[in-house]
């Protein structure tokens, strides 16, 4: 990371809100109130269970939604009111990796034809020079050339990836917002792929967004680490004071969940096993979302929402017994 | 304390016919379960732990699948490879149970889970209690209990789309159990559920092992639920099994390239960002013509000339430690092979 940038804000989020209208009565609040911010160059985990509404702040922020409320400033211009040739820019300075590798990518086109798709819109290149590029990026991704007139269904997941790969660093963007990009790969390959993301963070300078569930890879690839349950941020802060000295319960039960691969460790730890399961963001109550599973809930949990508060620097986390210290 | 062996796998070969040609998805794979114990088989997705899985219950569709000709699975006793279809459906479920990868998918949409559930206990095959319709819901009730399902009467009735996706595993795991099998296979049973309902999941499957002391095969590409779960560990690649052994020795005696591979590019919590991983380069092998040597050498690092040319032996390291690999010969280099874990052992 450049130091004299550290403090450079690339994307600030504020009070991002989304909502889904399911019928008259149901609304589903995927995202609510949301607030967090990203350095230029930094990488930030977004962690969180299954339906906490991470990959919609992903899909909100790369405008593939709309979102209900709030705002998102990228590079001090807020993004809802960009003109024609600012979101043309935008388009090309932001990417995205995707989840699933076997439908993110157009299985009619073959692997060139997908990876110089972007090329085509935002750089003038000679056929040749595309050509050549497209070679270049291939065995950047660790494939070569001769991949480049092949489909995508002759490739491997871990292929499939990198071939996702190659097309968001294609049009030389400056933040990618990773969604899930190793979930569906076999250990020995999210290896490989992590590492190529690193790589390229430092060649390049890239700012990454990384959206995972995995809390032990979120971990090891970020330098800070926001924790969403149901729809809310329910702590944030840097990686390390995360995993050294988690706050909120969600959080400590998150971490005490992730299986170690260590069989005295993981014989003799004592892990905190959440009653239940996550419940419905459809219409909310307007309590602490956690309060339900939560070890240490009182009735004041259930009455009304906490907000985040400072716990150190730059850590933060919204649960009503901070609020009482 | 006097171990008895239910389950003997040995030679098993499983291939499947395909325009391509023939995939030998598994070869000569032999191993012993025990009554009570834990067994877990780890390996990447097509190394063929779920052919092995399913062939012990012949879940395997045959044709195009086929066993080779030495296979053998004796469960008790008794062969399953030359049994047939009629002959297993009254193994699976009363002697066997099965836990499905994806919860979703394998239980029956059009079926409420009390029904669903006591059909493992219904019908007047050979070897079957015969119970009444009160007993057998008396039985699924208990059972669902036993799960952690709450407000079993309600749950009773319900069909598989009510419940959420934690739940549907306990209801898979509630049919796995009530025929009260002395050996359960569990195919992935967590993979598709979130850390948190996985931990549960984990938890309730220790729990009900050591209340029905049942011995269980666990599948697995996730190396940290090996550690917690399990009393032994097979690693698979290639179709074949490469290292075998107690959790101790696989994770702090480390012998085959390949688990010193997998072992080294999972990002451990405590690992430093500065550390690169070290991930395996290169992709598993083809099946459909699998290499004449080691499946590992053309990913290995160590790779010598005789890997490439001849099936390395199993080499015994410890009792019960067994690894295929030349490295384990004696004219071969002494390599010493690394992972963090390695250390620990040896403290």
């Amino acid at each position: 990371m450049n130091p004299e940038k550290k403090d450079d804000i690339l994307v600030k989020v504020e009070h991002l809100s989304k909502f889904f209208h399911i019928s008259r009565k149901a609304v589903l609040k995927a995202v609510d109130d949301v607030s967090f911010e990203i350095k230029r160059g930094e990488t930030v985990g977004l962690v969180g269970e299954s339906g906490c509404g991470k990959s919609t702040v992903g899909r909100c922020l790369i405008q593939l939604y709309k979102p209900t409320l709030g705002e998102i400033i990228y590079d001090g211009k807020e993004l809802s009111r960009f003109t024609g040739a600012q979101k043309f820019n935008f388009c090309k300075k932001v990417q995205m990796i995707f989840q699933n590798p076997y439908s993110s990518l157009n299985p009619r086109m073959t692997v060139s034809e997908i990876i110089s798709e972007g090329i085509r819109i935002h750089e003038k290149l000679s056929e040749k020079e595309q050509k050549e590029y497209v070679e270049e990026l291939l065995l950047k991704v660790g494939l070569n050339k001769e991949h480049m007139s092949r489909f995508p269904h002759e490739f491997s997941g871990g292929q499939r990836q990198r071939i996702g790969i190659a097309r968001a660093l294609s049009v030389k963007p400056e933040f990618i917002i990773c969604d899930e990009p190793i979930s569906a790969l076999d250990v020995s390959i999210q290896a490989q792929v992590i590492n190529m993301l690193k790589n390229f963070q430092r060649e390049e300078g890239l700012t990454y967004l990384f959206i995972a569930h995995d809390l032990s890879v979120v971990k090891y690839i970020s330098d800070r680490i926001v924790v969403m349950y149901l729809g809310k941020i329910v702590e944030t802060g840097d990686a390390e004071e995360i995993y050294k000295n988690p706050v909120h319960p969600y959080t400590q039960s998150l971490l005490s969940a992730i299986p170690e691969a260590d069989p005295r460790e993981a014989k003799s730890k004592k892990r905190i096993i959440l009653e239940g399961e996550i419940p419905s963001p459809i219409n909310p109550r307007p309590c602490c979302r956690f309060a339900k599973r939560c070890r240490f809930a009182t009735e004041e949990c259930l009455e009304r929402e906490p907000g985040l508060c400072e716990v150190g620097p730059g850590h933060k986390a919204a649960c009503i017994m901070l609020e009482h210290d | 304390m006097k171990r008895e062996k239910i389950l003997e796998v040995k030679d098993l070969e499983f291939s499947f016919r395909t325009y391509g040609g023939v995939v030998k998805s598994v070869r000569n794979v032999s191993f012993d379960i025990y009554a009570g114990e834990t067994v877990g088989i780890v390996g990447e997705s097509g190394c063929g732990k779920s052919v092995t899985a399913q062939s012990i219950l012949k879940l395997n569709p045959e044709p195009p699948g086929f066993f080779g000709e030495k296979s053998s699975i004796k469960f008790k006793g008794s062969e399953i490879v030359t049994k047939t279809e009629k002959e297993m459906r009254v193994i699976r479920g009363k002697d066997i149970g099965f836990i499905f990868q994806d919860p979703m998918t394998s239980l029956n949409p059009t079926m409420r889970i009390g029904r669903q559930i006591g059909e493992v206990l219904k019908g007047r095959m050979e070897g079957r209690e015969n119970l009444s319709r009160a007993q057998i819901k008396e039985r699924v009730l208990e059972i669902l209990k036993m799960v952690g399902i709450t407000d079993v009467e309600k749950r009773y009735k319900q069909y598989p789309y009510e419940l959420s996706g934690g739940m549907k595993q306990r209801v898979m795991i509630a049919i796995a159990l009530v025929g009260n099998p002395s050996l359960i296979i569990a195919d992935e049973p967590t993979t598709s559920l979130d850390v948190t309902i996985e931990a549960q999941i984990l938890e309730l499957l220790k729990d009900l092992q050591e209340r029905f002391h049942t011995a269980i095969i666990f599948i697995t590409h996730d190396l940290g639920v090996i550690a917690k779960l399990c009393d032994r560990v097979m690693v698979m690649y290639g179709g074949k099994i490469v290292e075998k052994g107690s959790v101790e020795d696989i994770y702090y005696q480390t012998r085959h390239p390949y688990t010193v591979g997998l072992m080294n590019s999972i990002a451990r919590l405590d690992l430093d960002k500065s550390v690169d991983l070290k991930p395996i380069e290169g992709t598993p092998p083809d099946l459909f013509s699998p290499p004449v040597g080691c499946p590992f050498a053309m990913r290995c690092e160590h790779a010598m000339k005789i890997c490439y040319r001849k099936l390395p032996d199993y080499f015994d390291i410890s009792d019960g430690h067994q690894c295929m690999c030349w490295l384990q010969d004696e004219r071969a280099p002494r390599i010493k092979l690394h992972t963090q874990l390695m250390d620990k052992g040896e403290e």
